[in-house]
């Protein structure tokens, strides 16, 4: 019902073409060599099947991005609840996730790599360990910002606090956790590439770190459209989601 | 206190002297002071009053939602010193769930009480066509106007059959032909038909309206301006079933007529004007005064 129509779609998509055309004509008419700036078409080209087994790096990044994004929403909605829960939980949580969240994260990756070794699971938890705080915050903000009419008429009914969290407090918030998830989907997309180009075997930012002794600067642009189209495919994920569950609520996002 | 309502076992809420003051940031504000009221069992109360002279502030004590700051409140004899249960609560604004449809939000009381939804499906929908949105039980409050996003929640107030109603205004935003056709259905709903007493529910109901407060109610209590008290107390002896034949008759007018008046006294100085409101409206002695 609330489908994107084709024409909302359309100046978006001529920005886009009309980037791409500019691209290509500079690369074309400037004779700028294929290392330093490789055409949209030759980037096109790399993204096919050929030299780079793409499937085996798309997969390991795509299960990276989606771990990071679950365990981030996950960990970010329990904690933003317990925080709305009890007052003793957020003065005991609130102060250390604040800390947590000032560190430089991309800073730790190092560090996930020395104790958790090469793999998948250092790179989900780098992505997780970005993402998640906005998740806490407005997880909590959703559950307490409330109309005070509303937890009123828990009360008329004499509903148990479980109840009105389940059944009011809880929807309430759904608007707030889907407008955090959305942030969350690029910091995950960003925690698994960083991990990755710290140490890793495979996956699309262990592809843009192998380029550089290549030189093969079509491949990493390849990687790069790559990463982005798993970036969308989350982000339009975590929209289709939040049409689902709140619809009432769709004015609230861009 | 206790003792006293005892006594008067047919009164369904008491209160006494009640004073409420907001601590707000820019200072205390007094909303009500001195109330005094009793509503009998099977009694229809209507309150009118200025805007912001604290009729809703006194639902919400009634109900149980707030604390009063002063004086004694009791329903059924028992001391209000948490929210009812049991209640059908009208709120001034609709305060329905926004994402959930009008049935599920007609529901809602059931669900939250622990007693199942499958059991009041039926009723329900009952309620929903009885106020005109039969066919809008699957629609989400967004999707409907003010008004009968207003009757669905009359209908989610009286889904579980409450013997006592606190209605803030539950006809505020409806125009003034559905208006009429609500105020006779709540009629039939509160039990016109069963005689005065127990079979009736109790109904303390908020309104702007005069000929609404006249054509409703055993009594309507008028309240002056913030704090609010209570200026006058007029007993409607208009004869039962009312219709809307009643409108056209001369009591009607009459009774109409003084409270309009009250509430224009009221607006002056109220403490002086009290005990002549109440002469003015020919009205029973009051049982607000009892305590004077
Ligand atoms: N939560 C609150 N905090 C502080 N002041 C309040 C609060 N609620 C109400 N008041 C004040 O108390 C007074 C009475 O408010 P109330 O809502 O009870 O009036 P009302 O008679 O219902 O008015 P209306 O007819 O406009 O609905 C007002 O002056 C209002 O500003
Ligand atoms: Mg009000």
């Amino acid at each position: 019902m609330n489908g994107i129509a084709p024409r909302r779609l359309l100046p978006a998509t001529m920005t886009f073409v009309g980037f791409l055309a500019c691209w290509q004509l500079a690369v074309s008419a400037l004779g700028v060599r294929e290392y330093l700036l490789p055409s949209p078409l030759s980037v096109l080209a790399a993204m096919g099947p050929g030299e780079i087994p793409w499937a085996k790096h798309i997969w390991t990044t795509a299960v990276e991005i989606l771990g990071a994004f679950l365990i981030a929403a996950l960990a970010g909605v329990l904690l933003g609840a317990a925080i709305a829960w009890s007052q003793a939980a957020a003065g005991a949580l609130t102060p250390f996730l604040v800390f947590v969240n000032t560190l430089p994260k991309v800073a730790i990756a190092p560090l996930f790599l020395i104790w958790l070794g090469y793999g998948i699971l250092p790179n989900m938890l780098i992505g997780a360990l970005i993402g998640f705080f906005p998740v806490v915050i407005n997880t909590a903000v959703g559950l307490t910002q409330i109309e005070e009419d509303l937890l009123d008429l828990g009360r008329v009914f004499n509903a148990p606090k479980w109840k009105v969290f389940a059944k009011i407090r809880m929807p309430n918030a759904y608007p707030y956790i889907l407008s955090a998830l959305k942030v969350t989907a690029s910091s995950a997309v960003v925690g698994a590439v960083v991990g990755e180009f710290v140490a890793s075997q495979a996956g699309l930012g262990y592809v843009i770190i192998t380029t550089q002794s290549s030189m093969n600067t079509a491949v990493a642009f390849a990687a790069l459209a790559w990463i982005s189209i798993l970036g969308l495919m989350l982000f339009a994920a975590v929209g289709a989601l939040s049409r689902l569950l709140a619809p009432w609520a769709e004015v609230s996002d861009a | 206190m206790t003792a006293a309502h005892q006594h008067r076992g047919e009164a369904s809420i008491g209160l006494i002297r009640v004073g409420m003051v907001y601590r707000t940031a820019g200072g205390p504000v007094e909303a009500l002071r001195d109330i005094s009221l009793d509503v009998r069992r099977g009694e229809f109360v209507s309150l009118v009053g200025p805007s912001g002279c604290g009729k809703s502030t006194l639902l919400r004590i009634v109900a149980g939602l707030r604390p009063a700051t002063s004086g004694a409140i009791s329903v059924d004899g028992r001391p209000v010193i948490e929210p009812l249960s049991n209640i059908g609560m009208v709120f001034q604004a609709p305060v329905l769930l926004k994402w959930r449809t009008v049935l599920d939000n007609v529901l809602l009381p059931a669900e939250l009480a622990g007693l199942g939804t499958a059991g009041y499906r039926e009723r329900a929908m009952e309620l929903l066509r009885l106020v005109g949105l039969g066919d809008f039980v699957g629609k989400r409050p967004h999707e409907l106007s003010g008004g009968m996003q207003q009757r669905a929640s009359i209908c989610r107030a009286l889904l579980l059959d409450p013997p006592l109603l606190l209605m803030d205004e539950p006809f505020g935003a409806l125009d003034a032909m559905t208006r009429d056709d609500m105020n006779i259905e709540l009629l039939r709903i509160w039990g016109e038909d069963k005689g005065a007493g127990g079979a009736r529910k109790t109904i303390l109901f908020v309104t702007h309206s005069i000929p609404e407060a006249v054509i409703l109610s055993d009594r309507v209590v008028v309240m002056s301006p913030r704090p609010g008290s209570i200026a006058a107390v007029a007993a409607i002896d208009l004869p039962r079933p009312r219709t809307v034949e009643t409108r056209a008759s001369e009591d009607f007018g009459r009774l109409s007529l003084a409270i309009h008046r009250a509430l224009k006294l009221g607006e002056g100085s109220c403490a002086s004007a009290h005990r002549s409101c109440v002469a003015n409206l020919g009205a029973r002695p009051m049982t607000a005064n009892r305590w004077d």
